[in-house]
């Protein structure tokens, strides 16, 4: 008798009678301007946020960054916003991005309740380690892609299977010494999300 | 159990007594949870349907339960489609086993892991360890007591019981940072730069998980420090690790429990990574470890099964009025406070027949659990399975059975509270002998009134008022 | 025909707060209760229950159920006894149709005062600063109150009976509903944490400038009554039903 075959045995014995699956029909929260929202929680999460006009405004807006400024290396994954000063395709291994500074990623839906933006692995190109090892990460993001809550965001994604996608949620943080508050531990120091539209 | 707890089990009592004799330790820890359970209240009190949310989070995991087999079946097919290899445990020992085996077999020295109390719970490290292989613990407050040799205590935030003096003085004679350095905006970066080597080196990366989806085959992690991110998109090999509990139906379930749980775990809105690892990378390998350990005993069990439910968000701990001034390790378990109490005697109800008496049933766990689990009414029910058991000490035993029989007989009882209230006002000190002490030692004694409400009752009866006082 | 209100008393207010019980014998007069106090009444079974003594528990609950069943309605100046009838009774004896009938129908003081008589005016003066300490039995198992871990339309039914008191200035500790550390057999198994308990109560109470810490459970105020005199506090204990005593109800 195999673990696997023993665990399901078990498992089924030891059960309660089975139930229907339970649907969520409670009435989330919902907010006169998602938009406005998603903004005011980017700052919340101590995310920067930039609301701007077009592509092109997104452009100069990721160029304007203090952050991108100050970068020698820099990779963009959106087309028109940034600039790569590698070809991110012709790295060879994930920890060559190591002195990565600045990345630029696109993500769909972005969430008013939590400021979060999802991010599927398709977005990333050859390595999905950019997003996490840039030193600092700019979200790009649409209007049109802004929903109230996490049900609506699990209604519009669909995974890629096999494959990769993340909620982030402004830069990455830590409070495990003594509670404080530190912006910045293993992931983005950083992150501005650039919202177009 | 993992390596070597400070505390042994079964002595909640009088580890709590020491922990807070310390008296700036204790306000300093007792502060530090009550912090993380405000900053839950503003998280919960933003959204409105929370009470709603908290009941579907509690329904989608009691049904999970009425199915779990099924689901996990469901689960490693669509993994297996994915690419992804599914192992499955009976126990500590097997789950050990079959992650060395990976990793042995691959040739891996260097692990990268992220916070998974199961392996906790197994006593993984220890076990790779012993066999040759580096694992270094991702997660700040994890590094932090690795570095320290010490176990967490707490499940979110591993380093609670820590200053930030004394982990200046471990990154001082660990990582070299200057004598003397303790903020914690410095400490941070020291360690960034430390673990940042450590996920470049790595061979191989190690998670818990959060979630599994059974729908889609794919596993949730999620982490503030993207450290799980880190430890699995660098090194081309990812183990996850799982109790049987964790499997969900569907991905939109997801829209409810990540809704509740970084808000009961932080008060943050969510997480700042919450990622859906749908297979390996690409010329990678990922493997899922299923692990029962116990988990299809408690399954069984009608009044404790709700335990299964747990998303490990620590917000009883936080709530916990003794967590908090006890201190994790005073409970000499993996995982402390009310939910570990229950999941621990549990596991040994012998060697910790202590934990269901170190709570005053206050039921603030209760109210905060996110997936309302009822964990004071299991603490409650885990009692008279203690005294079933004969594990409830016989002095005890004896005292209720004693004070029982006197209050099946009235005028026994009337007799009882009589010399009762007599010592109380004439010999008070011989009612501070024996079990009195531990009440009289800090408080003091009950008032000796001459008579008691029925004597009262009695005496202006008989007075012919109307029959009443 | 007014409904007939069984009168219980716990063992140890019986014992120990006598003025508690007639107190609380006074209120449901003044509210016009056909009140009785039947006699071979003792204890509700909690301390055994608690120490997971079932056995030791069940002939008193027995014996609570054959006493109060011929009243229409149950009252007690203690949370955490009619809990222990109303929620707990059922882990003792199950379920059957006459304890379910007991037990709905008991009820704690206030619990009583505003679910069952509907009294929204209370008239008399109690020129105090009034600290409440919330009991856990009666907050989160009664529901006495909003417990502050819930996200819902905030209610008190205690704060409600005082707060037209004139004179009375309630005040509100930090830490609004924490456990004061009493619990039963805790307050001596777990002596250290529970006298903590107790004290931060005693503190942030009277941080908040309580001159009289009042509420529904008096093992809750005798254990900080307790921790305050060794601690030369001068703060007060008074159970709510004495407070309540003095004023006019409807």
């Amino acid at each position: 008798m195999s673990s696997r075959d023993d665990i399901l045995r078990a498992l089924r014995r030891a059960g309660p009678p089975p139930t229907p699956v339970p649907e969520w029909t409670g009435r989330a929260m919902r907010f006169d301007d998602p938009v406005s929202r998603f903004l005011e929680t980017v700052t919340a999460v101590a995310g920067t946020p930039l609301r701007v006009p077009d592509l092109a405004a997104a452009d100069a807006a990721v160029r304007g960054l203090e952050t991108w400024r100050r970068a020698r290396l820099t990779a963009t994954l959106v087309p028109g916003v940034g600039r790569s000063s590698l070809d991110l395709d012709a790295v060879a291994r994930p920890q060559d991005l190591r002195d990565l500074e600045v990345a630029v990623v696109g993500g769909a839906p972005a969430v008013a309740e939590n400021g979060a933006v999802w991010i599927p692995g398709s977005r990333l190109g050859r390595h999905r380690a950019v997003f996490v090892i840039a030193e600092h990460l700019v979200l790009v993001v649409r209007a049109e892609d802004v929903v109230h809550t996490m049900h609506e965001a699990y209604q519009r994604i669909q995974f890629e299977r096999p494959g990769w996608g993340s909620f982030v949620s402004g830069p990455s943080k830590t409070a495990d010494i003594e509670q404080a508050l530190v912006i910045g531990a293993h992931g983005a120091r950083s992150c501005a999300v650039v919202l177009i539209g | 159990m993992s390596g070597s707890l400070p505390v042994p089990p079964g002595q909640h009592p009088r580890a709590a007594a020491r922990f807070l004799a310390q008296e700036t330790r204790v306000r300093r820890h007792d502060a530090a949870g009550w912090h993380l359970r405000s900053n839950r209240d503003r998280g919960a009190a933003s959204v409105p349907e929370w009470e709603a949310l908290r009941e579907a989070a509690s329904a989608i995991k009691g049904h999970v339960l009425s199915r779990l087999a099924d689901y996990l079946e469901e689960f490693e097919r669509n993994a297996a489609q994915n690419g992804i290899q599914v192992h499955w445990a009976r126990d500590g020992a097997e789950h050990n086993a079959i992650v060395h085996g990976l990793l042995a077999g691959r040739g891996v020295t260097r692990v990268v892991k992220s916070k998974s109390m199961l392996t906790e719970e197994c006593g993984l490290n220890p076990f790779l360890e012993a066999r040759g292989i580096e694992v270094t613990d991702t997660d700040l407050g994890e590094r932090i007591v690795q570095l320290l040799g010490e176990p967490p205590s707490h499940i979110v935030v591993p380093a609670i019981h820590r200053t930030k003096e004394e982990i200046g003085e471990l990154f001082y004679r660990r990582l070299g940072t200057p004598a003397g350095l303790a903020d914690p905006t410095a400490l941070t970066e020291a360690a960034r730069h430390h673990l940042r080597q450590k996920f470049l080196d790595a061979q191989a990366g190690i998670t818990g998980v959060n979630f599994a989806i059974a729908e889609t085959g794919g596993v949730v992690v999620v982490t503030n420090e993207g450290n799980a991110d880190m430890g699995t998109s660098l090194p081309p090999i990812h183990v996850a690790c799982m109790g049987v509990e964790k499997v969900v139906p569907r991905a939109r379930d997801l829209g409810v429990l990540l809704r509740v749980l970084a808000r009961s775990a932080t008060g943050q809105p969510s997480s700042v990574y919450a990622s859906h690892f749908h297979g390996p990378l690409p010329g990678g390998e990922m493997h899922v470890v299923i692990v029962d350990n116990g988990r299809s005993a408690i399954l069984a069990r009608d009044a404790f099964r709700p335990s299964l439910w747990c998303i490990r968000c620590g917000a009883c701990l936080n709530t916990c009025p003794v967590y908090r001034r006890s201190g994790g390790y005073s409970y000499g378990a993996t995982i402390p406070g009310p939910i570990g109490s229950v999941l621990s005697a549990l596991r040994n109800p012998r060697a910790h027949a202590d934990l269901p008496f170190a709570s005053s049933l206050c039921g603030s766990c209760s109210d905060v659990c996110p997936v309302r689990i009822d964990l004071h009414q299991e603490l409650l029910a885990f009692r008279r399975e203690l005294a079933g058991q004969g594990l409830v000490p016989l002095r005890k035993r004896l005292a209720m059975k004693a004070a029982s029989l006197v209050m099946r007989r009235p005028a026994l009882y009337a007799l009882a509270g009589r010399v009762v209230r007599f010592l109380l006002r004439a010999a008070p000190w011989a009612l501070r002998l024996g079990p009195g002490a531990a009440w009289a030692r800090q408080r003091a004694l009950p008032p000796g009134p001459r008579e008691s409400f029925r004597d009262l009752w009695q005496r202006r009866a008989a007075g012919g008022e109307g029959g009443t006082p | 025909m007014a409904p007939t209100v069984g009168l219980f008393i716990p063992c140890y207010v019986d014992q120990l707060y006598p003025e508690v019980g007639l107190a609380t014998w006074q209120v449901l007069r003044q509210v016009g209760a056909d009140v009785e106090f039947p006699r071979g009444q003792t204890c509700c079974g909690q301390p055994m229950a608690n120490s997971g003594c079932a056995a030791e528990a069940r002939p008193l609950a027995e014996r609570f159920l054959r006493l109060f069943e011929r009243y229409d309605q149950v009252v007690a100046p203690s949370g955490s006894c009619v809990s222990m009838v109303r929620h707990h009774y059922r882990e003792l004896l199950g379920d059957r149709p006459d304890l379910e009938r007991v037990a709905s129908r008991t009820f704690e003081l206030c619990q009583w005062l505003v679910e069952v008589r509907g009294i929204s005016r209370v008239e008399g003066e109690f020129r105090r600063k009034v600290g409440l300490h919330r009991s856990c039995h009666g907050l989160r198992e009664l529901r006495l109150g909003r417990s502050s871990e819930r996200v819902e339309a905030p209610y008190d039914k205690v704060r409600q009976l005082l707060a037209p008191l004139r004179g009375i200035e309630l005040v509100e500790p930090s830490r609004p509903d924490e456990c004061c550390g009493f619990g039963g057999t805790f307050a001596v198994n777990e002596e250290a944490v529970s006298c903590l308990m107790g004290r931060d109560r005693l503190a942030d109470q009277e941080k908040a400038g309580a001159e009289v810490i009042t509420g529904v459970d008096a093992s809750c105020l005798m254990h900080l009554e307790g921790l305050a005199r060794r601690e030369g506090r001068r703060v007060e204990v008074m159970h709510v039903a004495r407070i309540l005593s003095q004023a006019r109800l409807s």
